[in-house]
């Protein structure tokens, strides 16, 4: 562990608190002198990007199309600038994925929203008895040294995340925004001397319950204080504001919730922020998934999924910001009686791009009517170990679970090594 | 009298103190005993069990199932080695029994009332109170609908665009059936056979009929897993599409079930000349089945293999039901709702999800995915207050008591050397020797927040209140959009939540010196300093200020110049935000 939840939080704690004896400190400003520090962020700062797709997408009419079998749905195939050929719906991507990797043989077991959602997320299977974190608690966990003068909180999720920092700690959940940028309530009193006062008292009743064994929601509130007061005085928070974008960016991105996610997304990364997760749901299409791709969600990703790799490419960050594209599962090859497809984990893919990750091939592959994976099958764990070696983050990394447990990084998975060089 | 050695103590300490640090402020104190009515004196620090303790909880074992509670729960301390915690103080325990009966905290009327009661039944009176009294029956009734609309429609539900949920709908039914205490088995046969309209000012309106209407889409597969994980405790959902992993649920049982709502239909009533849905009427029809053979209906499900398969209505014990499609013949949710409420895992899941309520934790978790695949952490106990509920005709207000007046529901929060192995948080099974502190509800803190500026007045009726409370609500919620129909919270105790205590509206109106507001009386009145400081920390944390609270209460006047009401202001503010005012300990 490169440091704890605990160290990282005291540090920003003890920034703020200054001591017992800011009450007689009148002048004692809040944190002035980190509101002064307009910080030259490190250029090689790594930081990664996922795009989840909530609901499952329909794999097989996106990255793996199967134009001559009964699975064959109503969309052609398209050339790109990489090798390999997608679906027609994705005809401004089609120019990107020289800069992007299809892994074609994902098979998994997990076919149900909430256990697809966990598994894929986390590298584990749900069980009971523990909670497991997140890709963006994780990475975050591991990077968040990169940046000391980082003041946003590491793992940021647009549009809500559904899974949480588990047993590394309140510290490292994800702070949800919306894609607007705005930040509910985050305007507090004008007069920071009184704001210092009162948190001055809040301390101390936190910490009096804290040390009367009580459990870790206490400690936990306590840590989230801090950095909630670090949110509200730190000027980094304007890489929230995608608003300020020029009109020719934002078209370029798309007005539209993942549009704005993703321009977020990029901001996010050049202000250093390890981790950032923009959800895109509506992935679901049990019923009439050709029209509802084509018209709504194709449209919508294709956009703002391409400009976002353009970017990043122009201002040079792509080669630190590893994205990865995925959902919970993949969809059936058989198309069912309302025209849709439904939930299948055996064969389908996701796509992965930027960081050290070779750009512009397709890895793996699926037999003919895309029920199976005919080459070397990928689980969660080896794409999540994938993305941690692209990121340099070392597998040999482990974690003590609250009750002790040790549990590797990306539950032991293996490199997929054709996606290196 | 009991307090005044106590308060005396402070005194001194907190003068000697203050000696030391605050030298010059000292004409800022008027910490005087002379006014000492108003306070009282609870508990001190709980360090061990001690005699009144036994002779309450010799008392409350005069009901059975309260002795047997205590009995088990206590054997596995043995069997664990196991010490429990000491008795949680009167004041915690007071503030506990009000957040999960009432959904908010005391006001200091009530929680004064309960310290200053010396009789030893003075716990069972409390409950007795909050479940009965006419003045509190109301508010028990609002905080189970409060937590039964979220089980049954979750919280986005009603919210969206053209809904056939009507939440208000659901909301009224619950409520009238928490404030009349229907039995638990009654209430779920009237939500799962519910006929009539969903919004409570139209014709024929049954709130009921709320839990299915927006769940019979797509053949009813939700009404299908949620009837089943919501009533029985059973997660049924996976069999869909294939056999469960991990219990012998076959992929037939859920279609089976699934049967069963097949003659269910949510008639959409819309404005006149727009597609805007003004409510929905729900009404069963003849199902002439999906080989169109009435007197036989049958449904098709797929196995993965893609092959076809047949089912007619069973219940997940094997029972079946006469398979004719017509309603004349047989009223297939009529059927299914009289199958689910003989079974036994009505009474299971219910005493499950009850004791989970007032313990954070179930038997299993979650509390709603029962089965041999998810051991129970005290099976005995589990089977024999189900049994007890349903021999007690499924009064839940007895249910209720039972657990509220147990020992461990009365133990403190504050885990020994003897007991810290026993966190659920570490992964093993609940023991319950220290109650488990948690996170108020969203629905808990908005109450507790309006008592705790006693705005309440000034926000209007039941209906207004509630209707406020939910546009509060919404902030929090986001629904998946999936077919599980899953939504999540970020009312979660992460950043976002807490700038909202720290700067959002309800804290706002809570921390103004202004009007009728709480802390605006209690600043300008003629309290002594001290008076009014207690009578803050009575309010937010049903207890009296620590000699170090005041002190740094000292410093902050002294900070402010003197200036009572904005001491008081900060200090109120920091009471809400601090982890004892939002955790239910």
């Amino acid at each position: 562990m490169s440091q704890s939840p605990l160290n990282r939080s005291r540090r920003h704690f003890l920034a703020h608190a200054a001591g017992a004896s800011a009450m007689t400190i009148p002048a004692l400003s809040l944190g002035n002198s980190l509101l002064a520090k307009t910080t030259e962020l490190r250029k090689n700062a790594k930081s990664a990007i996922l795009l989840w797709m909530d609901g499952g997408p329909s794999t097989i009419d996106l990255w793996d199309l199967k134009p001559n079998s009964p699975s064959a749905g109503e969309f052609k195939l398209i050339s790109t600038t990489g090798d390999m050929q997608i679906g027609e719906h994705l005809p401004m991507l089609a120019k990107q994925m020289h800069n992007l990797s299809i892994v074609r043989s994902m098979s998994t077991r997990e076919a149900d929203h909430t256990r697809g959602r966990y598994y894929m997320k986390t590298g584990f299977v749900p069980n009971p008895s523990i909670e497991h974190p997140t890709y963006g608690s994780v990475v975050a966990h591991e990077l968040a040294d990169q940046v000391p003068e980082l003041q946003i909180p590491p793992f940021v999720s647009i549009g809500n995340s559904q899974l949480g920092a588990g047993f590394l700690g309140m510290s490292w959940a994800p702070f949800n925004v919306d894609s607007n940028g705005q930040i509910r309530n985050l305007q507090g009193l004008r007069d920071r001397k009184r704001v210092n006062q009162r948190y001055e008292i809040l301390s101390l009743l936190e910490q009096e319950f804290e040390k009367q064994q009580r459990g870790s929601a206490a400690t936990d509130h306590r840590k989230i204080l801090s950095e909630t007061l670090e949110v509200m005085t730190s000027t980094q928070m304007s890489a929230f504001e995608v608003a300020s974008e020029e009109q020719k960016v934002k078209d370029r991105y798309g007005n539209t919730n993942f549009g704005r996610g993703c321009l977020m997304a990029r901001r996010l990364v050049e202000a250093g922020v390890p981790f950032i997760e923009v959800n895109f749901g509506g992935w679901d299409n049990h019923q009439n998934i050709f029209p509802t791709l084509r018209d709504t969600r194709l449209p919508d990703m294709d956009r703002a999924m391409s400009a976002l790799v353009e970017d990043l490419k122009e201002r040079g960050r792509l080669e630190s910001t590893a994205i990865i594209w995925m959902g919970e599962f993949g969809r059936t090859p058989r198309i069912n009686g309302n025209a849709g497809r439904d939930h299948w984990a055996r064969a389908w893919s996701v796509v992965v791009g930027g960081g050290k990750f070779k750009q512009g091939i397709a890895v793996g592959k699926t037999n003919e009517d895309g029920t199976a994976v005919e080459t070397t099958p990928y689980t969660s764990q080896d794409l999540m170990a994938s993305v941690c070696h692209a990121l340099d983050i070392p597998l040999k990394t482990t974690y003590q679970s609250k009750s002790g447990r040790p549990m590797k990084i990306a539950n032991g998975g293996k490199i997929i090594k054709d996606l290196f060089a | 009298m009991v307090y005044s050695t106590q308060l005396l103590l402070q005194k001194t300490v907190v003068l000697s103190a203050l000696s030391v640090t605050l030298f010059a402020f000292v004409n800022y104190l008027t910490i005087t005993t002379t006014h000492l009515p108003l306070l009282v004196h609870d508990k001190a620090k709980p360090t061990l069990t001690t005699f009144e303790d036994n002779k309450e909880k010799n008392l409350h074992q005069s009901i059975p199932q309260v002795k047997e509670i205590n009995n088990q729960i206590s054997a596995m301390w043995e069997e664990y080695g196991l010490s429990p915690s000491p008795y949680a103080t009167d004041g915690e325990w007071c503030r506990r029994v009000h957040l999960d009966l009432i959904g908010r905290v005391p006001t200091v009327t009530e929680l004064r009332e309960f310290l200053n009661d010396n009789k030893v039944d003075k716990k069972q009176r409390l409950v007795e109170k909050l479940l009965s009294d006419p003045a509190y029956e109301p508010l028990f009734a609002e905080n189970f609908t409060n937590v039964w609309t979220n089980i049954l429609i979750g919280r986005a539900g009603g919210t969206e665009r053209n809904s056939l949920t009507n939440r208000q709908g659901m909301r009224d039914y619950l409520y009238e059936s928490f404030l009349t205490n229907k039995p638990y088995d009654t209430l779920v046969y009237e939500l799962i056979s519910a006929t009539g309209t969903n919004a409570p000012d139209k014709e024929n309106f049954n709130g009921a009929v709320n839990f299915l209407t927006m769940k019979l889409d797509e053949d009813g597969v939700l009404a299908t897993a949620k009837t089943s994980q919501i009533f029985l405790g059973l997660q049924i959902q996976c069999a869909q599409c294939h056999n469960h992993p991990f219990n012998d649920w076959k992929q037939e049982k859920f279609w089976e079930l699934n049967a069963f709502f097949r003659q269910a239909r949510p008639l959409r009533r819309f404005e006149p000349g727009t597609r805007d849905v003004t409510h929905v009427e729900l009404g069963d029809q003849d199902f002439v089945g999906e080989g169109s053979t009435p007197e036989d209906a049958e449904i098709y499900y797929e196995l993965r293999n893609g092959l076809l398969k047949v089912a007619y209505p069973t219940f997940i014990d094997g029972t079946t039901i006469p398979r004719s499609g017509y309603v004349s013949d047989v009223n297939r949710r009529e059927e299914l709702a009289k199958l689910v409420i003989s079974s036994d895992w009505l009474e299971k899941a219910a005493v499950n999800r009850f004791w989970g309520h007032f313990f954070g934790h179930g038997f299993t978790k979650p509390v709603d995915d029962m089965g041999p695949h998810n051991q129970a952490s005290h099976p005995e106990l589990h089977d024999y207050l189900a049994v007890e509920l349903r021999k007690n005709s499924f009064n839940l207000r007895e249910l209720i008591q039972w657990i509220v007046l147990s020992e461990p529901y009365s133990l403190s929060s504050r885990s020994t050397r003897k007991n810290k192995t026993d966190d659920p948080l570490l992964g093993e099974p609940p023991k319950f020797s220290h109650f488990y502190i948690r996170q108020m509800s969203a629905e808990q803190l908005f109450d507790s927040l309006l008592i705790a500026s006693e705005a309440e007045r000034s926000r209007g009726d039941r209906k207004e209140q509630e209707q406020a409370r939910n546009r509060w609500l919404r902030q929090f919620v986001s629904a998946f959009g999936n077919d599980e129909g899953l939504e999540t919270t970020t009312f979660n105790g992460t950043i976002p939540q807490t700038l909202m205590m720290f700067n959002g509206d309800l804290t706002n109106a809570a921390t103004r010196l202004q009007g009728e507001n709480l802390l605006n009386k209690v600043a300008n009145s003629d309290m002594t300093n001290l008076e009014k400081i207690t009578y803050l920390f009575q309010a937010g944390l049903a207890r009296n200020p620590t000699r170090s609270e005041i002190g740094i209460a000292n410093q902050v006047l002294n900070a402010r110049d003197g200036d009572i009401p904005a001491t008081m202001q900060d200090l109120w503010w920091a009471i809400l935000n601090s982890n004892q005012f939002i955790l239910n300990h």
